[in-house]
């Protein structure tokens, strides 16, 4: 199995040769659905070099970079990471809505910034180092 | 350390979000969460991941965010100021005039909150608030992913693996002190505020550590 680290999630699954996998576990991963015209969300496709689909199965690391977001793997190439899109990250920031979020407290109870619509926040961060 | 400031405007529809940049987890936060003794939100992110949603590059650093959800304020430096670099290290300690500085920064800052929770001020419009965000390039990007790998990879005893997916993150995004002095914790706690953290601060130069909030 191998292990991919997505900005929110963690996933194992049947990879092969880097990210090769079924368009399942693509679909699962990145959320981006494998069609005749290219990986699909919603309305919006990102068409793939034919060197990026086989029989029943997609490479999920050539079609992140041509999304234009990072896919790192760990030396035995058996853990990966895709990052979020620098674009992806800029858009979304200049829209000006708030990313949501979900993050434990102390106690392990998940909380999300959406909870708190209708109230002004003050979002700092701290660290003990 | 906004337990006051909450305290005091926690009736008008306010919340505080304090979130810990700390990979070492819960359990290492705890007591510094116990003894702040605070009731707004307390959480942990063990794996930066507010820090990439929201493109941060230091601890502290504050976001506002209104009624409707909107970012009012980009990240800012929540306070903090450099008079810490003008410190005797032998002693580890401030003279008095930069002591009051300081804290005179940080209660202006928190009055700013204040002001901004009670009358709106500080609020910026939207084309100002989007002219103050900080750009997140394709390094940025990269860098981000290697340290969510790093931090995998050191919490599952792959440690040397971890630490040199780390130092690249760093190189790739020099700005970012959160990572460097992640990192440095990860390996030994204390070693943030170690000799190779005032070589980094001391290579800043003229350029601030905590660049102040544009008030």
């Amino acid at each position: 199995m191998t292990k991919i680290l997505t900005p929110t999630a963690e996933h194992d699954v049947a990879a092969h040769d880097g990210l090769w996998m079924s368009p399942a576990d693509a679909a699962t991963v990145t959320g981006w659905t494998l069609k005749p015209e290219g990986m699909c969300r919603a309305e919006l496709c990102v068409p793939l070099p034919a060197s990026a689909v086989g029989t029943n199965e997609v490479d999920v690391a050539a079609f992140w970079k041509k999304l234009g977001g990072p896919a790192i793997a760990s030396d035995q190439r058996d853990v990966w990471a895709l990052g979020a899109p620098a674009d992806e990250r800029n858009a979304a920031l200049e829209g000006l809505e708030a990313p949501d979020f979900t993050l434990p407290d102390v106690n392990g109870v998940a909380r999300s910034l959406s909870q708190l619509r209708g109230k002004k926040v003050f979002l700092a961060t701290w660290a003990s180092w | 350390m906004w337990q006051q400031l909450y305290s005091e405007l926690k009736d008008k529809n306010f919340m505080v979000v304090a979130v810990a940049e700390e990979s070492r987890g819960t359990d290492h936060a705890r007591p510094w969460i116990e003894q702040a003794k605070s009731d707004y939100w307390q959480l942990i992110d063990a794996e930066h991941r507010l820090e990439d949603l929201y493109n941060l590059v230091n601890v502290p650093q504050a976001v506002w965010i209104d009624e409707a959800g909107r970012i009012v304020r980009p990240p800012e430096t929540a306070g903090s100021t450099d008079h810490f670099r003008r410190m005797d290290l032998k002693t580890r300690t401030m003279s008095p005039e930069d002591q009051a500085e300081r804290l005179a920064a940080r209660q202006a800052y928190l009055d700013a909150v204040r002001a901004w929770v009670i009358t709106g001020k500080h609020a910026l419009p939207a084309d100002a608030a989007r002219l103050n965000l900080p750009k997140v390039t394709p390094q940025i990007a990269e860098s981000r992913a290697r340290f969510r790998l790093g931090v995998w990879l050191r919490a599952h005893g792959r440690a040397a693996e971890g630490d040199k997916q780390m130092a690249e993150a760093s190189r790739l995004h020099p700005d970012a002190w959160s990572l460097w002095r992640q990192a440095a914790d990860l390996d030994e706690v204390g070693k943030a505020s170690g000799p190779d953290f005032w070589k980094r601060v001391q290579a800043l130069g003229d350029k601030p550590y905590y660049p102040p909030a544009k008030l």
